[in-house]
């Protein structure tokens, strides 16, 4: 156990997982001279340089679409997309190759990438720079994706999605990384299970990435009003955890989930949709979502944050099921 | 548009002569018989055919050993044929039986073989490039003097991927060879309508890539090209583009109603026939006579019938596997 940042945790197991296997390497804009967008390669470049720490052009869907071929090739890349806003122009290579080839191909070829990027909004960088489309990816038979809100998780989970013998994209909310906590050393995780962070007996608040922290501060401070709150970090999207999940509100008969993203057609629905088709009986109230407001992200400070969940806005909604 | 005039190229003895005769000849008699069947309806979905472009795959593959790889587009029987994949596998697989060289998952736009390093057919114009280019870069980075070979149509170049992946080729100097096969029309898009220069290999040379038109209906110009291409990739000097200017005998896809180009126009290039021009080549040297011709017939005629009854007797996959290779196991 080492206590770290997030930001570190991202990094260190990025150069454990260089320095084992010489097949790993890592590509994207800016990730070696610069030292990553967030920094989370700083120092990389120095100790595996050039090539296996690659700085790529402004070229998001072909150097996604070359850590496919490249995987394809042998290789184990990890591709660092600077953030989930530029996601959208290699969107093409994730969804129509990266997720298709195994099947596509009667099961040939399967492609054992990592993509990585910072998700999230809470800066104050308006519409263009603050989206949280990670459930978007989730829609996607073929790739599983990945959600680390904890330090030890960031760790565990990369290591894991280098594991895979499939694509895996890992999403890694803009505000965690300062966060600091503990990471736990050699411990290899399994990519599907959420993590219970907190039990309790009246309501299930589910949650995952950037909104867990807040969740947390709402569950305290239901405790205070005598509301006592189970949290579930779901920690990866797909496959997702639904036996935690079912298992949780079977037992606490009410489910408030938590997400960034807009309500409409998000992965809280798809949450939802889970607990209605498996823990009916159990529910004593209606399943509750706390999301993004449906605005684009505005850039004023109170405005944003009124368009993203708060520990206020998740209590106000536990306290509306009892 | 002007073709960089070359010594005219020179078949490698009649026996090379005769088997790249059989090669295009397989591959036309194998597409006229996919587009019966198609009409039978045991064939669905889209079937795009090579006819009049077979000189292109046949040539190029000259060029390549078994270690070199191949990524094609939904218009690629012809490579995959060219590149030794089983005639009786592609036809299952368009046919969509178990038997198939993707297990009846692909289809005719996406032919995959492991074994030849044949990473299949793309189906979104220009989304191969990038994953050419990350095959050739795994090549250098393993330190394996090996090609890779990616064909794509001339409409792919109007799509960002193509200039984003010749740059980082050239950028790289990836081991890359760029095969573009310009048959005029991306779908009923004239290449005049499209793009401000027309003259493609121009394009790549600014990437700082070697770059050279070719006669795609010449099957020796073809090859030879390939060779000096694929020598000069093999050495470690980056990536290398041909042009390869050709056409496109039949409708773009099946349901193509070909109102985009004139009668005139596709008989005239139908005098350039890369068959029939290799053919006249074969006799004029005293190299192929009318018995060989019909031996030739006859093989391929034969190999396509053997496609067809493998295809016919292959089964289908349970619907209980649907599920299946969506996901690999965890790997080590
Ligand atoms: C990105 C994308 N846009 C549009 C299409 C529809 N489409 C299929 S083939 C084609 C024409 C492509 O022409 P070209 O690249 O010259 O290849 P050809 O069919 O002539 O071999 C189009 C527009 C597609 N498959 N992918």
């Amino acid at each position: 156990m080492a206590k770290m940042t997030y930001r570190e945790a991202v990094r260190d197991a990025m150069r454990e997982a260089m320095r084992a296997d010489p097949r790993v390497f890592l590509m994207g804009e800016d990730v070696g001279k610069y030292g990553g967008a967030f920094a989370v390669s700083h120092g990389l470049l120095e100790e595996f340089g050039p090539t296996r720490i690659r700085d790529t052009p402004l070229s998001e869907s072909t150097f996604v679409g070359a850590g496919i071929g490249a995987a394809l090739g042998g290789m184990r890349p990890i591709v660092e997309v600077m953030t989930i806003n530029f996601s959208l122009l290699a969107l093409d290579q994730i969804v129509n190759n990266a997720a298709t080839l195994r099947h596509m191909s009667g099961g040939q070829f399967g492609v054992p990438l990592l993509v990585r990027m910072a998700t999230g909004g809470g800066r104050q960088l308006a519409a263009q720079h603050s989206h949280s489309l990670e459930g978007w990816y989730a829609h996607i038979p073929g790739i599983k994706v990945v959600t680390p809100a904890t330090v030890a998780d960031a760790r565990g989970l990369l290591l894991a999605a280098l594991k895979q013998a499939d694509p895996v994209m890992m999403f890694e909310h803009a505000t965690l990384y300062p966060l600091e906590g503990e990471s736990e050393d050699g411990t290899i995780m399994e990519i599907g299970r959420a993590a219970l962070r907190r039990r309790g007996k009246d309501v299930s608040l589910i949650a995952y990435g950037g909104a867990l922290g807040k969740t947390e501060r709402a569950a305290a401070q239901l405790a205070q009003l005598g509301i006592d709150a189970e949290v579930i970090d779901l920690r990866s999207l797909r496959p997702l955890d639904t036996e935690m999940i079912l298992a949780s509100v079977t037992r606490t008969h009410r489910a408030v989930i938590v997400e960034e993203a807009w309500k409409t057609g998000g992965f809280a629905a798809e949450v939802c949709a889970r607990i209605m088709e498996g823990a009916f009986d159990a529910l004593d109230a209606p399943v509750a979502r706390v999301c993004g407001a449906e605005v684009p992200m505005p850039y004023a400070q109170a405005l944003e944050q009124a368009a993203l969940p708060q520990p206020e806005s998740i209590v106000k909604a536990v306290q509306g099921l009892f | 548009m002007s073709i960089h005039k070359t010594a005219a190229a020179c078949v490698n003895g009649r026996e090379h002569g005769l088997s790249l005769l059989r090669q295009m000849l397989l591959i036309r008699r194998f597409e006229e018989k996919s587009a019966e069947i198609y009409s039978a309806g045991k064939i669905r979905g889209f079937l795009h055919l090579y006819i009049g472009e077979e000189a292109i795959a046949v040539g190029a593959m000259q060029a390549l050993s078994a270690g070199d790889a191949v990524v094609a587009t939904y218009r690629e029987h012809g490579q995959a044929l060219a590149r030794g994949v089983p005639a009786g596998r592609i036809m299952a697989e368009m046919y969509g039986k178990a038997n198939g060289c993707s297990r009846g998952r692909g289809g005719s736009m996406h032919l995959f073989d492991a074994e030849r390093r044949f990473f299949g057919g793309y189906a979104i114009v220009a989304g191969g490039l990038p994953i050419a280019v990350g095959l050739a870069l795994a090549d250098k980075l393993q330190g394996r003097l090996t090609v890779t070979a990616c064909f794509f149509g001339e409409g792919a170049v109007a799509e960002g991927e193509f200039h984003e992946s010749l740059n980082l080729a050239a950028l790289w100097r990836l081991p890359l060879l760029f095969l573009c096969e310009n048959n005029l029309y991306a779908m009923g898009t004239a290449l005049a309508r499209s793009e401000s220069q027309t003259d493609i290999h121009l394009k790549a040379q600014s990437y700082n890539i070697a770059a050279e038109a070719v006669d795609g209906m010449d099957v020796l110009a073809v090859e030879s090209a390939a060779q000096r291409a694929a020598a000069q990739v093999r050495r470690g000097d980056g990536p290398y583009f041909l042009e390869l200017r050709t056409y496109r005998y039949r409708a773009h896809s099946m349901s193509d109603p070909e109102l985009y180009r004139s009668k005139e126009e596709v008989a005239q290039w139908r005098g350039r026939d890369p068959l029939a021009l290799f053919e006249a080549y074969l006799r004029g040297r005293n190299m192929l006579d009318d018995a060989d011709m019909k031996t030739l017939e006859a093989d391929a005629a034969n190999d396509v019938e053997w496609a067809v009854a493998e295809a016919e007797r292959g089964g289908w996959e349970p619907v209980a596997d649907l599920e299946r290779d969506v996901y690999g196991s965890v790997a080590a």
